[in-house]
């Protein structure tokens, strides 16, 4: 029986006033699984990545709910979301956002830091991530001098250092060419997914489809349509 | 907490360009700021050397005397009436001004010229060569040692000069603990020589020195003093009537202001643009920060931690570089009026207290309003 990792009910999200007010998702509705890689796709500005924000925790929605793994988290106060986030959830962006003035390693153990860890505790732990993306003999360096493909690969390090439950990839190959996106995504596959664990990915990368349980199609703030595996060409 | 405030400080620290840059302008801003202060605080305690070293508790002079040198002269029975008053112990008359003196060489040079009340020599130096009582002696005068004695030609026990057609011989050298303004070099002998040498007009008691009884008596002979149409001031309130002088009634106090305004300012301003600058540079890494999971509480700790860092390194190396400098400028310049006081102090780190909490604030504003969600987004 698979469980019900994130659970999207009715969001709906608009910017501005008036005239210029734009319903950037309109009602969305979905389920994800743990053991999944969940796919969002759709033209640009369809509100992948607000519908993304508002299911990790940080965009409020103007109403409807998100519950990840039982917990409501909109009706958290704004600590508690962030230890939620930070306990729960990983977080890849789109340009990695790593620290150009700490060394690899540091950022890796920035969410151990933040969790109070103490510094060597972090930097130890964090060198066991480093290891497990392949990257352990570039701890000491700064993430600018590695190539985008590592910088990604940090950043999912990042990400997983607090074994989250929830992982969130905005993008991950948009700046990568194919060959790295495909292996950035079966190391994904093979080496970060597992039952608990559940992975949210806003993409256009067609050429990543093949790695998706189930895709979620999005047009103009809407769920158009949610493919399983078993569908996808 | 450890942890957020090493990953603050090496964010700071490890962008070398920014912090130095944030040292430089913060470290240059206070060295200003202590140097014009002390400038001034040592010109204070010069204008007022003579009443630093001739030491008498209570000044009485006519009321419109506004720094120690532009004495008034007062007619001789000031001295009695004071005298008669009640509580006090003694008062004698001192003489302040200055003359031109006819070296050997031919040379004339301008001197300040000091009389004490012959019988009790109140408000004597220390000798360090000769023998007090050579005072009494024909002609018989005290040199000062301080940077200006070379005008007068390494004078020593025994040299002689001219001084209004009166001979004058040097017969002792002295020190003193307060340096004079004014450049010149100076001379002590007793007020009857004084007075006979240099030609006043009527009146020749510059100051009449009071020793009081007890210091309630002080109020007293003020209220007395003031009955005969003088003023009686006591040794701090004439320093501080000198301060207020050159402090609001010369140009040197407001320019010294103004200084110090424009070294904050020129302060405030480079460590607040590169700060700002700094803040904006990490701004996206804050808001994946705060989507990571940190909250805004940890946010403020780290820049306010950055900003007090820099503020306080800063300080530091203002305030060793001042000192440094002065202490140079001491070596060579035995009376370089310069003097660091804890008031000077004060008001630099006040300063530079102001410029982080300022670096401080407009950092947090950017940091608490960017929205993780725009991090996202890129
Ligand atoms: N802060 C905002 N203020 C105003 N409008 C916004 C804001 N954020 C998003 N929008 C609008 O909401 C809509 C959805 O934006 P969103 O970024 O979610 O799209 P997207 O599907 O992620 O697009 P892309 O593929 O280009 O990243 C767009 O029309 C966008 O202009
Ligand atoms: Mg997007």
């Amino acid at each position: 029986m698979t469980k019900t990792a994130i659970s999207a009910h009715q969001l709906v999200k608009w910017f501005g006033e008036g005239e210029a007010r734009t319903h950037a998702v309109k009602a969305a509705s979905f389920e994800a699984n743990f053991g999944e890689i969940f796919y969002l796709v759709g033209p640009s500005g369809s509100g992948k990545t607000t519908l993304l924000s508002m299911v990790s925790g940080i965009l409020k929605p103007e109403s409807g709910s998100v519950t990840i793994d039982e917990t409501d988290i909109w009706t958290l106060s704004n600590d508690e979301l962030a230890d939620f986030r930070l306990n729960r959830i990983g977080f890849v962006f789109q340009d990695y956002h790593l620290f150009p003035r700490l060394t690899t390693l540091e950022n890796v153990a920035i969410p151990l830091i933040l969790k109070q860890r103490v510094w060597d505790d972090a930097l130890q732990e964090a060198l066991k991530y480093l290891e497990i993306v392949g990257l352990k003999d570039r701890a000491h360096l700064a993430p600018f001098k590695l190539s985008g493909g590592e910088q990604q690969r940090v950043a999912i390090a990042r990400a997983i250092v607090s074994q989250p439950d929830i992982l969130i990839f905005d993008e991950p190959t948009a700046s990568l060419d194919g060959d790295t996106g495909k292996k950035i995504m079966s190391f994904i596959n093979d080496e970060i997914l597992n039952d608990h664990r559940c992975v949210l990915v806003v993409t256009h990368d067609s050429r990543i489809f093949e790695y998706a349980d189930k895709i979620m199609k999005m047009e103009d703030g809407a769920v158009t349509a949610i493919e399983h595996k078993n569908e996808i060409k | 907490m450890k942890g957020i405030l090493k990953i603050a400080f090496k964010l700071l620290v490890n962008d070398k360009g920014k912090f130095a840059a944030l040292l430089m302008g913060i470290t240059f801003a206070v060295f200003l700021m202590v140097m014009m202060t002390s400038i001034f605080s040592g010109v204070l305690r010069s204008a007022s050397s003579v009443v630093i070293n001739i030491g008498a508790k209570i000044w009485v002079m006519d009321p419109a005397v506004t720094t120690v040198a532009n004495s008034i002269p007062m007619p001789e029975f000031v001295e009695d009436a004071v005298r008669s008053i009640d509580g006090v112990k003694f008062a004698v008359p001192l003489f302040s001004g200055s003359a031109t003196l006819r070296l050997t060489n031919g040379a004339y040079q301008a001197v300040s010229i000091l009389g004490l009340d012959d019988t009790s020599l109140l408000g004597r130096p220390e000798l360090m060569e000769g023998n007090i009582d050579d005072i009494f002696a024909e002609n018989g005068f005290l040199v000062i040692k301080d940077s200006e004695i070379n005008k007068l030609n390494n004078p020593h026990i025994g040299t002689t000069f001219e001084l209004n057609e009166h001979r004058g011989v040097i017969v002792g050298i002295a020190k003193v603990a307060a340096n004079g303004l004014f450049g010149m070099p100076t001379l002590y002998t007793t007020y009857n020589r004084a007075i006979q040498y240099i030609p006043t007009a009527r009146y020749t008691t510059s100051y009449v020195l009071v020793e009081p009884k007890s210091p309630e008596a002080v109020q007293h002979i003020k209220d007395e003093v003031k009955k005969l149409g003088y003023v009686a001031v006591t040794n701090e309130e004439f320093r501080d009537n000198i301060s207020t002088y050159y402090k609001y009634k010369t140009g040197l106090g407001t320019n010294i202001l103004i200084m110090t305004l424009i070294s904050f300012i020129v302060g405030l301003s480079i460590s607040g643009q590169t700060f700002y600058t700094f803040i904006l540079e990490n701004l996206d890494k804050f808001g994946a920060l705060k989507a990571i999971g940190a909250k805004s509480r940890e946010l403020i700790i780290m820049i306010v931690f950055q900003a007090g860092f820099t503020a306080l390194t800063g300080y530091g190396l203002g305030v060793g570089l001042c000192t440094l400098m002065i202490g140079l400028a001491k070596m060579r310049l035995p009376n370089y009026a310069s003097v660091v006081t804890f008031g000077n102090l004060g008001i630099a780190f006040i300063m530079v207290l102001i410029i982080a909490i300022f670096s401080s604030l407009i950092g947090v504003r950017k940091v608490l309003k960017i929205e993780p969600f725009d991090v996202f987004r890129g």
